[in-house]
């Protein structure tokens, strides 16, 4: 089809692929946050998502709020949300064996998926853009304000989180409960409540994803689905204990997949079409985690006997 | 108990499982027959992903996939895939599919194993549930092997046995096509319960629990993780495709949207709930995966609840909040699933004595 390399497209491809990175880098932290304070993937991120976006649909929508205090809100509402979880369904199960909280997990996201369709039905909504959807020609390279809008709040969140981990308080007692709890509840950290901390501020992550995502692909109860896959992929790409990791392998995973669409246009990848994206997504996956076992930024598992 | 006491109890409540199979199609109605004929199926891949899973320690987001490749060999072997241009000419009788099914999906779950070895945990859930999305990819992408999107179609088939009439005759009994169904599920689900049993009971069930509790302390007592985590591999993919033979002849199709990845995580609850690591309480897990769907949608509680609950709870999104919520509650309520109910009701009765 095409014979000569279309840079403008090809660039194209990169921002739209580095945004849709961002949502997946977004949630994949989320799952690294409580996979380092609990120990489980928690399958019920991608609806606790949906469910935050369908929060600022209906106070903009049905309750006529503007769309900033309207977000702001969902945020908070997120945040406790997520604390309330983990204090109602997690903490009972926490000290028993992981797969019995994974299926936990499991059936909150049934549960979720099942309460959003009954409160607002399964009909397709618009949720807007905070940034707008207008198109801006940067020298021949169109790009939407949204996905420029959503790398920088990618971003940004990796930064403050960053910042947040390191130079406060509560921070290094999140980070101490993460590598020993028993050791952080000697030394006066509060760890139960760091573990709800962790749940609200994974839940809070999965709102801002879950904001983004909607204006993209439309508001629907099973919008974040195959975003949780990419995320899960993600996060196990980079290495599931390390945020770092998560952000890198999504950032990467959302490269990759646009870089497949973009090569499609040549004959030797002509056999590549959308439907096969997730699956060879996760096979290139597979095939760096057999010679990383531990993901690319994991660190491998020393076990003391 | 002593590991006597252990193993006649064990033995009675096999005997009473036994009883109950084959009483209870004279009890029920013919279609309710063939609901208990798909959690017998249930029931057979439960026992495979448990070996792995519960008794192995090896988590399994994918085993839908070799229920499927299982399902798909049976179908092929059965009618053959020349009508989209395949090599293989079929014309097997289905019940004569069914080794071929176990062996083919037990061959790609030992070949599978091998790199698994490298994987342990989260990384393993993710390759495996990698197999599970992109096996329907695959089943369009070969379409002149599998049938594509359209599926291969069993049903009026010669090689279905009763070529799906009203009745089957069979061993000189006459039987209806579903209780025919149900006799075949079970007498293929019992023989493997057994097998099953024999497996995770001496040897070799003692090395794969040592693999699970803890590698290192395996690997100084000589027990060699490369063999025992490939061969729990193929052992529960062969199960698995078993399942999947059974279950296309019961549907009498299969497409890619037969074995959905949905049915690898019902797998994983049903061994949950079920109880890791025990074989008994998987009778329980197959017939919550079956029926709690059908519980939540109202379905035969109609006359228990009253209207309104009923009305409520059926409203679009309804049965998933119920069945969300009851999964959670019975995580609470049993922490080590039926089998360890069992367990704690046989250590009780053993203190009064």
């Amino acid at each position: 089809m095409l014979g000569a390399f279309d840079t403008a497209y090809f660039a194209q491809q990169v921002v739209s692929g580095l945004a849709s990175g961002g949502v997946y880098a977004l949630l994949a932290l989320a799952l690294v946050i409580i996979h380092r304070s609990t120990g489980v993937i928690n399958f019920a991120q991608g609806e606790m998502a949906t469910f935050s976006a369908y929060i600022c649909w209906a106070l903009v929508t049905s309750h006529g709020w503007s769309y900033w205090p309207a977000l702001v809100a969902t945020l908070v509402l997120s945040f406790v949300g997520g604390v309330g979880i983990h204090r109602v369904v997690i903490r009972p199960v926490e000290r028993g064996s992981v797969l019995r909280i994974v299926i936990v997990t499991i059936g909150l996201l049934i549960a979720i998926n099942g309460f959003i369709i009954w409160q607002w039905s399964g009909e397709p909504q618009q949720l807007q853009s905070p940034f707008g959807t207008d198109i801006v020609t940067i020298g021949d390279v169109a790009v939407s304000e949204h996905d420029i809008g959503t790398i920088a709040v990618a971003l940004g969140i990796v930064v403050l989180l960053w910042l947040f981990f390191q130079f406060t308080k509560v921070g290094l007692a999140l980070r101490a409960t993460a590598v020993n709890p028993e050791e952080a509840r000697l030394v006066g950290v509060r760890v139960t409540w760091m573990l709800a901390l962790g749940w609200g501020l994974a839940a809070t992550l999965g709102a801002v994803a879950g904001v983004l995502t909607a204006p993209i692909v439309g508001l629907d109860p099973n919008m974040m689905v195959a975003v949780l896959i990419y995320a899960f992929a993600a996060a196990v790409l980079g290495g599931i204990d390390s945020p770092a990791g998560a952000v890198v392998g999504g950032l990467l995973l959302g490269l990759m997949l646009n870089m497949l669409t973009f090569f499609s246009q040549y004959r030797a990848f002509d056999w590549f079409s959308e439907e096969l994206r997730l699956p060879i997504a996760l096979l290139i996956i597979l095939v760096v985690l057999l010679v990383r076992p531990s993901g690319l930024f994991g660190h491998a598992h020393v076990k003391r006997v | 108990m002593s590991p006597r006491a252990q193993r006649i109890v064990g033995f009675v409540a096999f005997g009473a499982l036994v009883v109950v199979v084959v009483v209870l199609p004279t009890l029920v109605s013919d279609f309710k027959a063939q609901q208990y004929a798909y959690v017998g199926i249930y029931l057979i891949a439960l026992l495979g992903l448990n070996i792995l899973t519960g008794y192995t320690g090896q988590i399994s987001l994918g085993h839908g996939a070799f229920m499927a490749i299982g399902g798909y060999t049976t179908a092929i072997l059965m009618v053959g895939n020349e009508q989209f241009g395949g090599p293989i000419a079929g014309g097997m009788r289905d019940v004569w599919t069914l080794p071929f099914a176990a062996l083919v999906a037990g061959l790609v779950g030992l070949l599978f194993g091998l790199p698994a070895l490298r994987l342990s945990g989260l990384y393993l859930a993710l390759a495996t549930f990698a197999i599970a999305v992109a096996f329907p990819s695959a089943v369009k992408r070969f379409a002149e092997f599998s049938g594509g999107g359209q599926g291969i179609n069993l049903f009026g088939t010669e090689q279905l046995t009763g070529s799906s009439a009203q009745r089957v005759e069979i061993l000189g009994f006459t039987l209806s096509y579903n209780d025919w169904l149900y006799a075949l599920s079970w007498s293929v689900a019992l023989p493997a319960f057994v097998v099953a049993w024999l497996i995770v009971r001496g040897r070799t069930g003692r090395a794969l629990r040592a693999v699970r509790d803890s590698e290192t302390a395996a690997v100084s007592s000589g027990v060699s993780l490369a063999r025992y985590k490939t061969l729990a591999f193929g052992v529960s993919a062969a199960y698995a495709g078993l399942a999947g033979g059974l279950f296309a002849i019961a549907n009498t199709f299969v497409n890619p949207d037969t074995f959905p990845i949905a049915l690898s995580i019902f797998l994983l609850i049903g061994i949950v709930v079920g109880g890791l690591g025990g074989l008994s309480g998987l009778v329980f897990g197959a017939i919550f995966v079956y029926f709690l769907p059908l519980w939540a949608q109202g379905e035969d509680l109609g006359s228990i609840l009253p209207d309104r609950v009923i009305e409520e709870t059926t409203k679009p999104g309804g049965p998933a909040i119920v069945y969300g919520v009851v999964l959670i509650l019975l995580m609470f309520l049993i922490p080590n699933g039926v089998s360890g109910l069992f367990r704690r009701v046989g250590a009780f009765l053993a203190r009064r004595r």
